[in-house]
């Protein structure tokens, strides 16, 4: 099981570059029209310097460009059939845009046990710069892994 | 609606999204780049004490999302979280909403907190959440 040890933990910082066709697949599989992501003439028009992705998008852009998308489980010695997502929270500082390289430094904020271990939450907070060095966001993500107990 | 004419209690995002089916799943994974096989191969979810495959928690919170920037600016967000509250089955027909709980002012700016849900044709609730937008 996960413990306090785990907590400051930090990962390896994951480099993602937002590419258009890859987007495009995003925003087909979800139906998305809004013009403003798929048209610079749109975006810009609606104040962006390029076309922007959509809200949830930078969770993506860092699961697709690491090496191994599991990494961090793999790391903290939890099985992939016993996750499940908690949370999720993006704070957006300033755009991201296609064509942008971005850098995620994702790190464990805490460990929590629940329902007498049953249950074991972990935080990981994640900042992200772009090619600029400029912050653009933070992203924060709860893991729930469901422990096997000993009946 | 005009940014000056949003008040308190005032529901602003409201999209109603088709069902899921497989084949959204199975385009998300490769979309996303989330790869667990979980959402995609069904002797993997039954070996892991489910009774099928189910959503990306991220898929619907992209819906959530999508209900979010059609109802305001994408330039306008400056916060979107959300709990996962409950799994969200194959077929869902999944109803996101949004209304406006507090007007701020914060880094110069007024803003308004919203509260969001999303849920399912039987009005099962998969995802809380809230957002915070300028005005």
């Amino acid at each position: 099981m996960v413990d306090q040890s785990a907590v400051g933990r930090c990962f390896t910082p994951v480099t993602a570059r937002v590419e258009p066709g890859r987007l495009r697949y995003f925003l087909n599989t979800l139906g998305e029209q809004n013009p403003v992501y798929r048209h610079a003439d749109a975006a810009r028009a609606s104040g962006f310097a390029g076309t922007p992705v959509p809200p949830t998008y930078l969770f993506c852009l860092e699961m697709m460009d690491l090496d191994d998308p599991f990494e961090m489980f793999t790391a903290l010695d939890i099985d992939l059939a016993r996750v499940l997502h908690g949370e999720q929270s993006f704070v957006y500082h300033a755009p991201v845009l296609v064509g942008d390289t971005l850098t995620f430094r994702p790190s464990v904020t805490s460990v929590t046990d629940k329902k007498g271990g049953a249950m074991t939450l972990i935080g990981i907070r994640c900042e992200v710069t772009n090619q600029h060095g400029v912050h653009v966001a933070d992203t924060a993500r709860t893991i729930v892994v469901r422990n096997e107990v000993a009946s | 609606m005009a940014p000056g004419d949003i008040k308190t209690g005032d529901r602003i995002v409201h999209k109603v999204f088709p069902p899921i089916t497989r084949h959204t799943l199975a385009l998300y994974c490769g979309a996303s780049g989330d790869h667990n096989p979980i959402h995609v191969d069904i002797d993997f979810a039954k070996a892991a004490g489910f009774p099928d495959v189910f959503a990306h928690g991220m898929l619907v919170m992209a819906c959530l999302g999508q209900a979010l920037t059609d109802a305001v600016p994408p330039s306008k967000l400056r916060a979107f979280a959300t709990r996962f509250v409950a799994i969200t089955q194959l077929g869902a027909r999944l109803t996101c909403e949004g209304t406006v709980t507090e007007l701020f002012a914060e880094d110069g700016e007024r803003r308004a907190r919203l509260a969001l849900t999303t849920r399912d044709d039987c009005g099962e609730v998969k995802l809380d959440g809230s957002a915070v937008i300028a005005l």
